[in-house]
């Protein structure tokens, strides 16, 4: 492939938006009221119409009669390039909540600088997408202080899902080596230097929530590389099935 | 008020609905309108409700990111009806809760439809052509029903409700224009679905004791049997366009009536769902209640939450 480096960098934000929609689509019909699930599908749809137009920019550049769905849905675990962050299960609304915070906060400011990308398709996608994405955080950032700030019973499973999260969070500021090829051609975004403003962010909002900031120091990371949790091939299983089952079909 | 003066009430009352006349709720109404409104409307909203859980079954499943996001979309169409419809429950005067809590304790009925599996993709297309298309037949007959808040709840649903259907057909023709084992899975789906959605539109007319009552207060325009027929004359035709066979030998035209005559449907299946022993009842109300379960420590966090704030916004005032 020509250019390699560019689509291993659309995969790169591609992959995150499909896992993490793939996840709330999960929840549709399940949610703790009506208007939670429909706001939760919302963000699901936010994140398969962004998610589809990268796929489709990425099928061109791979050429070869590739379709979106090709990309979504055709590779084999290695080689989906998404954070550990948003493959993690529903275990509970508290850590639907988090997963979505600390994804979002990320999400924004990616967004943000994206814009500016030299990739005029890339640039026009994060234009779309970043009022989207702002009602995303305002959503999962209200709904975390209502948990964090709600009952003693919500404070601890809020409290414990920010903690089982943290680890997660370092990755989001990993580049590859694609990344970096990318970030010195002017199309992609050095996330390494978000880091800041994203942790300040999130503790203003952690605070706010009278919830603590963790202090674990240890980190997990290989999303990127494509060493994912034991999670993601059980979510595969299910997002691949039609396509496995039933190879070259039109649906 | 005496009884004498409740007489007259009930005189100038149904004299406005015969004048089609909107009744809101604030106007005065009969207490068994009243009652017979708020279980035919909650049934209604706990349909749309309970019928998210077999399409929603389907979502991580969707064989495109199209078709994925287009279910989606649906279902969340469905919990969108489900809202209106509970509002306008709500009107007459009966709590969101007590009205959840009547379908978790089985005292609440749903459309027996949802009680039944969708086990392949085709089944999606399958719902959609059928089940919502059933559902647009009952419930174009009820736009123009007496009580106000119900009527134009249905209107705004009906449009959506028939963009689900030409969705659905989409999936089958898609599938039916395609291999022969897509072709087969429609067929299969089409087998699995068709007897259950006739009876969507309830038992015979003989069988119905509260259809004259229905048909006075326009809550009913059509008979049942009648919105059945209306539906097998509508869906034949599609089902032949697609190229597969709807599973009744009994099947045939009557060109003197101008519609399709059909076999006897099961009435004992039918009962057995309706009272709760089809293939998933008791799996619906499980999610359905499950789902409300695990969402309570949320619901009285966002409560609790909402209090405090309230609380810091008058101590601010003050
Ligand atoms: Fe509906
Ligand atoms: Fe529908």
């Amino acid at each position: 492939m020509k250019n390699q480096d560019l689509y291993n960098y659309i995969l790169g934000i591609a992959d995150n938006s499909l896992i993490l929609g793939q996840r709330l689509g999960e929840l549709c019909g399940h949610g703790p009221n009506l208007e939670t699930d429909i706001a939760l599908t919302n963000i699901a749809l936010d994140l398969f119409g962004q998610t589809r137009s990268y796929y489709q920019y990425a099928a061109r550049i791979a050429g070869d009669g590739k379709t979106e769905d090709d990309v979504a849905m055709l590779r084999v675990e290695r080689d989906y390039k998404n954070v550990l962050l948003v493959e993690q299960p529903n275990t509970h609304f508290g850590h639907v909540i988090a997963r979505q915070y600390l994804f979002d906060v990320f999400h924004l400011l990616l967004m943000t600088e994206l814009q500016n990308s030299k990739d005029e398709t890339l640039a026009a996608v994060a234009r779309k997408g970043i009022k989207e994405v702002s009602y995303h955080q305002r959503f999962s950032g209200d709904w975390l202080k209502r948990l964090g700030d709600g009952t003693e019973e919500s404070r601890t499973k809020m409290q414990e899902a920010i903690d089982h999260f943290w680890p997660y969070t370092a990755e989001l500021f990993d580049t590859t080596e694609s990344d970096q090829k990318m970030i010195k051609s002017g199309i992609g975004v050095d996330v390494s230097l978000l880091k800041e403003s994203y942790y300040k962010e999130v503790t203003e909002t952690l605070e706010e929530a009278t919830l603590d900031v963790p202090e674990n120091p240890y980190f997990k990371k290989g999303g990127k590389q494509g060493i994912h949790t034991e999670h993601m091939g059980f979510l595969l299983t299910e997002l691949q099935y039609m396509q496995r089952t039933y190879p070259n079909m039109s649906w | 008020m005496s009884e004498k003066e409740v007489k007259n009430m009930e005189e100038i009352f149904e004299a406005r609905i015969a004048r089609d006349e909107k009744i809101e709720p604030k106007d005065w109404m009969p207490e068994k309108y009243r009652k017979t409104h708020i279980r035919q409307i909650s049934q209604h909203a706990h349909s749309e409700v309970v019928g998210m859980l077999p399409e929603g079954n389907w979502i991580t499943r969707a064989p495109s990111l199209r078709r994925k996001a287009a279910l989606l979309a649906k279902v969340q169409d469905e919990a969108g009806h489900g809202l209106y419809l509970y509002s306008a429950t709500e009107t007459l005067g009966i709590s969101r809760e007590e009205l959840y809590d009547q379908l978790h304790s089985g005292k609440a009925k749903y459309s027996s439809i949802f009680n039944y599996p969708s086990i392949t993709w085709a089944d999606i297309g399958a719902i959609g052509w059928l089940v919502d298309g059933a559902a647009i037949i009952n419930q174009v007959a009820l736009c123009g029903t007496s009580f106000g808040p119900y009527a134009r709840a249905m209107v705004r649903i009906c449009k959506e409700e028939s963009f689900h259907q030409r969705q659905g057909y989409e999936i089958m023709l898609t599938l039916c224009n395609g291999t022969p084992e897509q072709k087969e899975m429609a067929q299969d789906a089409l087998n699995r679905w068709w007897w259950p959605s006739l009876m969507m539109f309830g038992p015979r007319d003989e069988d119905s004791p509260h259809t004259a009552q229905s048909m006075k207060w326009k809550l009913k325009r059509k008979t049942n049997d009648e919105l059945r027929q209306q539906f097998v004359d509508q869906t034949v035709p599609q089902a032949d366009i697609l190229g597969i066979t709807i599973p009744d030998p009994d099947m045939t035209y009557n060109p003197e009536t101008g519609h399709y005559e059909f076999g006897e449907i099961d009435w004992d299946e039918f009962w057995q769902v309706v009272k709760g022993h089809g293939p998933c009842n008791k799996e619906r109300m499980e999610a359905r209640v499950g789902a409300w379960e695990r969402g309570s420590w949320v619901r009285e966090a966002a409560m609790s939450y909402a209090e405090k704030q309230e609380k810091k916004k008058i101590a601010k005032a003050s």
